[in-house]
């Protein structure tokens, strides 16, 4: 651990605190239909936009209305994705855009992976310089990326719309929450992070891959591609797909220890806002607060072990005599799978960054991080997106936490549990319990039925190597329920026995249950949580009394972190005792 | 339902060409006009023939050569050993040997894995092997994480400082330039923290060696 470690993770929370307060502002302004700094540039776009897709925008849906657009949109989305990647090497596709011949994966692959991105995971069994063409990146990961997005933003919007609505039972117009979405908010912002990055180095081009030949005699042949435009939106999006293989660790998608700070902040800058946002369409700032502190406090505790743990090093090296301590010039630590440039810190940060939120960009190997750093984000993704989570998905993740917190509360005064002035009633806890429990569920149903049948065990590369091999199959399952991404990079879903996909094959059993798993896991918590907003929607405020229980104060959120922390040990702590908690308390190898 | 359909299906192809098509090659326009070597890949070329790439780690290691004077093979893939002329990256474990920059992956070695502690140990014996003949006092403990332990990306075009300080040593020697000079390059080609205090000191190896090269070549 060196103290610029240090520095560089507080002075991360600053900016990242100092970025993201006025942002929420200018969401809450965008999404109350109010005037914006770029409505007079926006404003004719947005209009264009409605009549292009004959959208009513003045209408106002109720929850089922608004869901139902979501799902067909999604489901249009997911169709149009699997034509385009099953498509990439036929007849009709320009060269250009696909320079080396790359064939379609094959159909089980490509279920996993249109469904990873359609729900903003972004889980990959594919590897991107070996399998997509460009053609198939811009127009068909890229895009998605986007949309999932936008997706999960509006259905955040559309539940802090039902908590705070006085009258009605409109949450919103899914089709104008949409198209401001991506107009207002991430295209400005999309924009301007890709020239950022390509400015430090990512590249943007169509060259076919290129060959050098090196000083000492050896050829070398080097990925090419548009890769900044869409790592951008990967990054804003909290989508986490890499344009290449190894994601934010391939030095052409994180060049410098600058563009990794960067990609950090722009992974948590929306989520952030969006808590912010919340406090201000609340009409009650403090309570954006409070979620803040809450998530923050759970941030920072898992940095803070992730960071420690990795600066230990881990045992195989300690085995193999390796010394790990700081020295003169050298970074110490668990350097296995870590790029010099970021070092120890930048790479903890980093990987707590991605696995709170659901992005799940990763920039060093976390199969290969300590048992206890290892165990970091295992534990982030047990907490459910609670902590920050995905763009959208992690707002209404918390808030269907904070009703079940202000219920638990309730039953412990006493008193009829009430938040903003709305009573809460049997229908919104069920609701809320429902959707709460729905992600765990489908993680454990899933590692469970993957250990225990033979061709779940088929993708593990750990077998037989102890507890790494059930952290591998506990993760990718864990990783996919959360829509995170990330992965325990072992696990494999595809066999690519050369560049191109010439012979090769997906392992249907691995593909098809993640890809079920990510779509239940996306679309039944939207549900649930469009559901609560439709619910609490039509409900009468009554001002707070005395013996109302606040929800913008220190015992609020010590009440919320430990509500969070106490659902996710119950559901998960059997689990992770089998996996990285036995890694991370021996020094035994396997 | 049926608008929402109607509504879904032109917002697809609307959006696909708008998000897919405008966006990037918006970006790529903009980006190869303001930054052509960044967007470019920041290429590398002596005497009008590209080396490599300065972001992209590579291997220093050369062709072994049979009795007849051609590149050694077994099973297709060339036979290699450390040119110890040059800086040697971080070891790589990339398919199809190491370095390969058109497939990258992740090792995957397991903090708890009997064959990562075998890799590291081999790691440590080889580089023991190369080092101190130029080196006597070097030790194990002397020797940093980042020499023995494969990066993220396999891909990683730097070496901690405390690194290359060692393989100073072996370079000075076979170059038969002091140790002042070549630690002088060192200190020059090691990049300062992002923003002065993110992320890691390192040494850009690809840099450093086309440096020595034209080091050599001025002093004779």
């Amino acid at each position: 651990m060196t103290l610029a470690g240090w520095f560089t993770i507080v002075l991360f929370v600053v900016i990242l605190t100092a970025l993201a307060v006025p942002l929420g502002t200018y969401m809450a302004r965008v999404y109350r239909g109010e005037r914006v700094f770029l409505t007079p540039i926006l404003g004719g776009p947005e209009r264009l936009l409605h009549r292009v897709l004959r959208v009513d925008a003045g209408r106002g849906q109720d929850w089922k209305s608004y869901a139902k657009s979501l799902l067909v949109f999604s489901l249009a989305g997911w169709l149009a994705l699997y034509v385009i990647l099953r498509t990439q090497n036929a007849f009709f596709v320009p060269h250009a855009l696909n320079p080396l011949g790359y064939r379609s994966a094959p159909w089980n692959v490509t279920f996993n992976t249109v469904s990873s991105f359609v729900t903003n995971t972004n889980w990959q069994f594919y590897s991107g310089e070996t399998t997509m063409s460009y053609l198939s990146q811009m127009i068909g990961l890229t895009v998605q990326n986007w949309l999932s997005a936008g997706v999960g933003i509006i259905v955040a919007v559309a539940l802090v719309r039902g908590i705070v609505s006085r009258s009605g039972d409109s949450v919103g117009n899914f089709w104008q929450d949409l198209v401001r979405t991506i107009l207002y908010v991430l295209a400005p912002l999309s924009v301007l992070a890709a020239l950022v990055l390509v400015s430090q180095g990512v590249i943007q081009n169509f060259s076919s891959y290129l060959t050098a030949h090196t000083i000492t005699g050896l050829t070398q042949s080097i990925a090419m591609g548009p890769a900044a435009s869409q790592l951008a939106i990967k990054m804003l999006g909290t989508n986490g797909g890499g344009f290449f293989n190894v994601n934010s660790a391939h030095p052409f998608e994180n060049p410098t220890a600058f563009t990794n700070f960067f990609e950090m902040l722009l992974v948590l800058s929306i989520p952030a806002a969006l808590v912010f946002m919340y406090g201000r369409m609340a009409g009650n700032r403090r309570q954006g607060h409070a979620i803040y502190g809450t998530m923050m406090v759970m941030f920072l505790g898992a940095v803070i072990v992730a960071y420690v743990a990795e600066a230990h090093g881990s045992p195989a090296q300690h085995a193999a005599g390796l010394h790990t301590h700081v020295i003169a010039g050298s970074t110490g630590g668990n350097m296995e799978g870590k790029e010099q440039r970021f070092g120890i810190a930048g790479s903890a940060l980093f990987d707590v960054v991605t696995t709170v939120t659901s992005c799940g960009a990763v920039n060093s190997a976390i199969e290969s991080f300590t048992g206890i750093g290892g165990a970091v984000p295992f534990a982030n993704l047990s907490a459910s997106e609670t902590i920050f989570g995905g763009v959208g998905t992690g707002l209404y993740s918390i808030l269907l936490y904070v009703l079940l917190a202000v219920f638990i509360g309730g039953l412990m005064v006493g008193r009829t549990p009430e938040w903003l002035g709305k009573k809460l009633e049997a229908r919104e806890i069920k609701l809320a319990g429902l959707g709460i429990l729905i992600t765990p569920l489908a993680a454990l149903f899933a590692t469970a039925l993957a250990v225990a049948t033979r061709s779940g065990r088929a993708s593990i590369s750990a077998l037989g190597k102890g507890p790494q091999g059930f952290s591998e199959t506990f993760y990718a399952y864990l990783s996919q329920a959360n829509n995170n991404g990330s992965a325990f990079a072992g696990y494999a879903g595809f066999i690519q026995p050369v560049a191109g996909n010439r012979g090769a094959h997906g392992v249907t059993f691995a593909d098809l249950l993640g890809g079920l798993v990510m779509l239940f896991a996306r679309f039944a918590p939207i549900l649930f949580a469009l559901a609560v907003a439709g619910a609490l929607a039509g409900k009468r405020v009554t001002p707070a009394g005395l013996g109302t229980m606040r929800t913008d104060n220190t015992t609020f959120v010590v009440l919320l972190i430990g509500v969070i922390i106490l659902v996710g040990a119950l559901t998960f702590f059997p689990a992770l005792l089998l996996g990285p908690v036995v890694q991370g308390l021996t020094g035994h190898l396997y | 339902m049926r608008r929402d359909i109607v509504s879904s299906l032109i917002g697809i192809v609307v959006l696909t060409i708008l998000l897919g098509l405008v966006y990037p090659l918006v970006i790529t326009g903009v980006g190869q006009v303001a930054f052509p070597g960044n967007a470019n890949g920041q290429k590398v070329y002596v005497n009008g023939k590209l080396v490599g790439s300065k972001l992209i780690g590579q291997s220093f290691a050369r062709p072994v050569l049979d009795k007849q004077g051609k590149a050694k093979q077994v099973e297709g893939e060339l036979v290699t050993e450390p040119d110890a002329r040059y800086f040697q990256s971080r070891p790589s474990a990339t398919e199809g040997g190491a370095y390969n920059a058109a497939a990258s992956t992740f090792s995957n070695r397991g903090p708890n894995d009997k064959a990562t502690e075998e890799a590291d140990a081999e790691n440590i014996k080889a580089y023991l092997e190369l080092e101190r003949p130029y080196d006597p006092s070097l030790t194990i403990a002397q020797i940093p994480v980042d020499a023995v332990n494969t990066s993220a990306s396999n891909l990683d075009p730097e070496i901690s400082p405390a690194n290359a300080r060692i393989q100073a040593h072996r370079v000075a020697a076979k170059r038969e330039l002091s140790l002042p000079v070549v630690d002088r390059l060192v200190s020059k080609y090691t990049d300062s923290r992002g923003l002065g205090f993110s992320g890691e000191v390192g040494v850009n190896v690809l840099e450093l060696n086309l440096a020595l090269d034209r080091t050599a070549a001025g002093s004779r």
